[in-house]
Formats: structure tokens, sequence, C-alpha cells
């Protein structure tokens, strides 16, 4: 007997039948979401590199804040004793109904002392400690409200005036690029002409690749994505590093008002493709990228770092079992 | 086997770094100071100002993006006594035939002795999204003369599904998805006695409403008239009051006013009335799914002859994602504690078997 439902199928149906047909769970991500929204998001972004290189500047041209506004600013003499310090700052920013609580977590004397030897020590272990406490909460007995400050990336700035990768940077990257996602970005790219731009970028990726860093990979696209969408995947890919321009004031250029720095000879422009990066920095941060780099963090370095702890745990106990 | 408690071991800190400063977080939502005149750097609203748009909101479509290739689960079981159309619903909710019909028990076919529980997994694609489907039946449950404890079965069963995420999450390489097998929803058939409920109706709810989310429904209920509906669906819910039964979605779990007005008006119609059916019918010219008989077709999404619609519109078009929430940060974290209560410590535990490891779950 043929099971009436199985009739249906060959016959078209008309249109009011065609709701009928959905059960209605392709709202499921929409019924997901909903509780995420409410709840807001949360996004941790560190920035190393040198005194100087613009990095406050990025980070208030990037989210549009003025997170450094009381910052003194200290001179040589009072660097000399200084460490590297951890510092975070920590706004609230909402956007068509959308939160997000984003942390910037500074490090404040990196590479400003005469020896820099093991300086980014105390960055590793900021990682590392935020990795410990997220892995002391998951296992714990009451889950409800996890603070989590695991960073999920962090832009490190290149200076412009070298020649490609210096030895601080590679020593850096190399401590730090199992336990955070780097991106780096070339600063203060407004010093360079388009051409030098060009050379120093393939410069530093050579390196590299040469060093054996790991940097954040973007991940591939999906075969069944549309042909502009793979183009600017792969224009991005070749980006890298990013060569940024940050500003905090706003000037006035061909009767607009844009984000720029003037200079006698020419405005340059903070979102201006041609100019520099930027634009593309923040669309890969912000708009295209940001669950992926949290993703990362979660599924990788955490992950990492949560084996490597329980293994060492167990060894411990197994000596004070076999010394017993 | 030894059971081993880890120690409290740090990993020793090394140099300290120095106090974190952290500005405090500003409490209403920021708006960062205009630069130079005019009101640009305005954060929300203005989107068509270049310079006032970061582009927060479309972090919402990445995780969209995200889950939808990762796909979705989903677990129900349904219990109740045989014959009280329990796979012809859930065939009906899912618009395919995910659960086997069995007509009756064949002569060849013993009524099973003691509870089974059969899984049966179906991934359906709808819109773009696809979801995996586990149909837990629980035959044989309530059939027999003496059906003491025979809700136990069921209960140790999900209770394993619990054991099971438990020791998928404990592990030390884990699984970036872990398979979420745990049942995020159970509708409990209600025989459409009219009367009150049974006793074995009180004690499984009272046994596992602590433990999974029940969706209690009355069976067949075309044999009720609507004002016999009313006063068997008072009854039952002054009935499940007394006894301090807490069905889904329970009060206690209600977030905020939203959640809680709608949460109530759900509260006030349950348990939904059901009537299921595979067989289509000509009714006004329409095709419906529906029951037919000598007195009239019922129709199964006519809101006026059964509460269909309304169940599948809250279980699947509304609520899907909160019972595997309630499932995930509430039943299952009730569990997870009782355990690491019970055991002084869960022992993370290594898949390749280490022999120095041993675990004491």
């Amino acid at each position: 007997m043929l099971e009436p439902l199985e009739e249906r199928l060959d016959q078209p149906l008309p249109a009011e039948d065609q709701d009928k047909e959905y059960v209605g769970f392709a709202t499921l991500p929409n019924q997901v979401h909903r509780k995420s929204v409410k709840k807001g998001f949360d996004f941790t972004l560190m920035v190393a590199g040198e005194s100087g290189l613009g990095k406050s500047t990025l980070v208030n041209s990037l989210f549009l804040t003025d997170l450094y506004k009381d910052r003194k600013l200290l001179n040589a003499e009072e660097r000399i004793t200084q460490t590297v310090e951890i510092t975070k700052h920590t706004v609230d920013i909402e956007e068509k109904g959308v939160k997000l609580k984003l942390t910037i977590v500074d490090t404040p004397g990196f590479g400003d002392a005469v020896n820099n030897t093991e300086c980014w020590k105390s960055v590793a272990d900021y990682i590392d400690q935020q990795f410990e406490q997220y892995f002391r909460d998951e296992s714990g007995l009451n889950r409800k409200n996890i603070q989590d400050n695991r960073v999920h990336c962090c832009l490190y700035f290149i200076s412009p005036f070298g020649h490609g990768l210096r030895p601080l940077d590679v020593e850096f990257m190399k401590a730090l690029h199992e336990k955070v996602n780097i991106v780096p970005v070339l600063a203060k790219a407004d010093t360079l002409t388009p051409l030098e731009v060009k050379k120093k970028k393939i410069k530093i990726r050579e390196e590299i690749e040469q060093y054996g860093i790991k940097i954040y990979q973007f991940p591939d696209c999906d075969s069944d994505e549309d042909e502009e969408f793979k183009q600017q995947d792969q224009e991005l890919k070749d980006s890298i590093p990013f060569a940024v321009i940050g500003s905090n004031t706003v000037v006035e250029a061909k009767g607009k008002r844009v984000r720029g720095r003037l200079y006698p000879w020419g405005i340059v422009e903070v979102e201006n493709p041609a100019h520099c990066d930027f634009v593309k920095l923040r669309n890969m941060l912000v708009r295209t990228h940001m669950q992926d780099l949290k993703d990362v963090t979660r599924e990788t370095h955490y992950e990492n770092y949560r084996a490597h702890c329980i293994q060492s745990m167990t060894r411990m106990v197994v000596k004070e079992r076999n010394r017993n | 086997m030894s059971e081993i408690v880890p120690p409290e071991v740090r990993p020793k800190p090394a140099v300290p770094a120095k106090p974190s400063h952290v500005a405090p977080p500003s409490s209403a939502p920021f708006v960062p100071s205009p630069q130079g005149t005019g009101g640009e750097g305005q954060g929300s609203g203005r989107g068509s100002a270049l310079l006032g748009y970061i582009g927060i909101d479309t972090i919402i479509e990445q995780m969209r993006k995200k889950t939808m290739k990762a796909g979705f689960d989903f677990n129900i079981m349904v219990v109740g006594q045989s014959g009280l159309g329990k796979s012809t619903l859930v065939n009906t909710l899912f618009k395919s035939q995910v659960s086997r019909r069995s007509t009756s028990w064949s002569r060849d076919e013993k009524i099973p002795k003691t509870v089974e529980i059969k899984s049966v997994s179906h991934v359906i694609e709808e819109g773009g999204v696809k979801m995996k489907l586990t149909v837990v039946d629980t035959p044989g449950f309530g059939d027999q003369i003496n059906n003491d404890n025979c809700w136990e079965p069921i209960s140790k069963h999900i209770n394993e599904q619990y054991e099971k995420f438990l020791k998928e999450e404990v592990n030390i390489a884990r699984k970036k998805r872990i398979p979420d097998t745990r049942v995020h929803c159970c509708l409990y058939f209600i025989s459409p006695t009219g009367h009150s409920l049974r006793q074995l109706d009180i004690e499984f709810m009272k046994h596992l409403s602590r433990v999974v989310n029940i969706i209690p429904v009355i069976a067949k209920s075309d044999t009720l008239t609507p004002e016999e509906k009313t006063e068997f669906k008072q009854r039952v819910r002054k009935e499940l009051e007394v006894c301090g039964i807490e069905c889904y979605p329970q009060k206690e779990f209600d977030e905020d006013m939203e959640d809680k007005s709608d949460n109530d008006k759900i509260r006030e119609t349950m348990p939904f009335a059901v009537v299921g059916s595979d067989k289509e019918y000509q009714v006004n010219g329409k095709r419906v799914l529906g029951r037919k008989t000598a007195w009239g077709v019922v129709e199964v999404e006519n809101p006026n002859h059964c509460e269909f619609s309304l169940l599948r519109d809250f279980m699947i078009r509304s609520h899907l994602q909160d019972l595997k929430e309630v499932t995930h940060n509430i039943h299952y974290e009730t569990y997870r504690a009782k355990r690491l209560n019970d055991n002084g410590g869960l022992h993370p535990i290594s898949s390749s078997g280490h022999d120095t490891q041993e675990s004491n779950l």
C-alpha cells in the first residue's frame, strides 16, 4: 500500500501548500544568535611593539574610541627603570543593537630598554595566566559565569625603519606564536613609498617563513563561495603584514572630513585603501574574522595549553606516588 | 583501582607581572568623544558616515556562517504507552519518516519485558540548515502488568549520555565539537482519559523532570471535545503543581521579563492536546494532513481542531535552541557537579591510555 505521504512528492505543490512542507528548524541559527546578541560579545586584543610605533593611535582609529586620553608619555630617563608592564583597558561598544566588550591589552616598555633579553616573558606569562584562569574556571563546580579573558589576537608592530624583521621581532613572535594568534602589522607606513612597502612586505613574509614563525592563518574559502569573495580573500592573504597608518585627528580632504595626517606635501587618509591597509585590517579584525580568531584561540591555542597543563599535572602526581 | 585526587599543583609563576590596571568599564554604551567639530565618531546609528561605523554587528553573520556549516544536533525522546501515536507524531512534526511505526505487536513479537531504548538518527535539511535528528523511542514503557520502576532504563539512558559527554569534556585531547547525544527534550504522552493523570505519569515525571526537559502532550486528543479538553488540561496542570513537577519551560529559568511573558503564555496552554497523522485529505479544496472519520475530517494543522501547530512552533521554531541550552547549562551541569562532588574530583584521562595515568571515573 503506497503511503499517501510519498504520493505527494510526485506533484509540484501550489504555493500555499509549500509552507506546509516547511518544518521550521531553519530558524535555528536565529534562535542561537538571539541569545548571543542579548548577552553581547567580547574580544581581547593585544598590541605589542616598541614605543612610538603608533599602537595606541591605531587602536583608537580601529575602534573609534579614545582609550588613551590621559596617558602620560615618559621621557627617556624615566623609562630606564621601567620593566615591561601589561595594562588592560576595557570599553563597551554598541552598534546596531550588538554589544561588544572590547579589552585592549597593552605592553608598554616592550623593547625600550638597552638590554631587551627576554622582555617578552611577561607577555607570555600574561597569556598563560589567562589560560590558566580559564582552565580553573572550566574545571570548577560553578561554571555559570566564566570570565573569558583569553587573548584572541595579538597585533605585532614591525618598525618601518629597519630592513625587514629585527632579531627582537623574530624572538618575540617565536615565543608567542603557539600561544596566541599573531597578526603582524607594518607600522607608520606613511614613511614608505608604495614600492618600498611592497618590497618590505615581501621581505618580511620571506623572513617569517624562513624562521618558521606561525602567524595567524586565514581559513581557506569554501569552494562554494562566490568569485568576488575568493578574490578578496586572496588579496587579504597577500597583504600580510598590513601596512597601517593611524590617526587621532580629522582633517579636511577634497571637501570631506576624513581621519588623516596633514603633511605639507599632502594628506594621508587613513581609510583610503590606496594609502594604506587600514581598512583591510579593520575589516579582517572586526567584520570578517573576529569569530574565527576567537575560535582558533579556543580550539587550538587553549587546547594546547590545557593538554600541556594536564600532562605536567599528571607527571607530578605520578612522581608523588612513586616517592611514597 | 586506587582513587587519585590530583594535588593542588599550581604552575609556578615566573616573574610576576606588574598588577594590571583596569580602567573602569563604562556602564553605559560608550559613545566615543567626537573628534573636532560635529558629531562624527558616534558609534551607533549613523551607519552612513564611513567615519562612524566600525562593523561590530557583522559578528552575528560570522557566527551564523560557522554554525550553519557545522550543523546542529537535536535529540528527542518519546515516552508513553504503546498505541498512543508517538511515532506518528514525531513523523508529523518533522515531516519525514524519521520514526518507524510499529502497527501493532504481531503474534511473533513479544511485548518487551523491560523498557527498551531504541535510537534512530536522521539528517534532515531545510533552508541550508542541516540537522541531525535523533529520535529515542522507549517501547515497553507502561505496557506491563507490573510497571514498577519502568522509568529506570530511561533514567539510566539519559545519565549515560551525560556521562559520555562528561568523559569527552574531561579528555586531554578534546574534539573540536563533542558529539552531543544528550536528550534535549522528552515528549511525554498522556493518555486522553479525560479524568486525570495516572499514577505512572506522575511517578515518571517526578523522577525525570529534574534530569531532562519534559514536555507533556495529550495524545490522540481527537477523542475529547473542546470543553473536555479544557477541563482535562486544567486538572493536569493542577496535579503537576501539587506534586511539585516542573515541566519545560521551567519557571525558574526564565531569564528576563520578555522570556517570562512568552513562557507564561505557553505554560497556560500546556499540556498540548495533539493529533498526529501522515495521511492527507481534501478539505475545502485544500490538501490537509488529517484523520478522516464518518463525521468529518480532523485537521492536524488547524488550531481549532488540535494544538499540533502550537507544539511544533513552540518546540521547533522558537524554543529549539533553548531546549538545548537548558539541557547543557542546567541539567548537564547538575549532573557534572554531582559527579565532581561524589568522586572528590575528576582525573582527566588521556585517550591514548598511557600507562602512567589512571582514571578514577
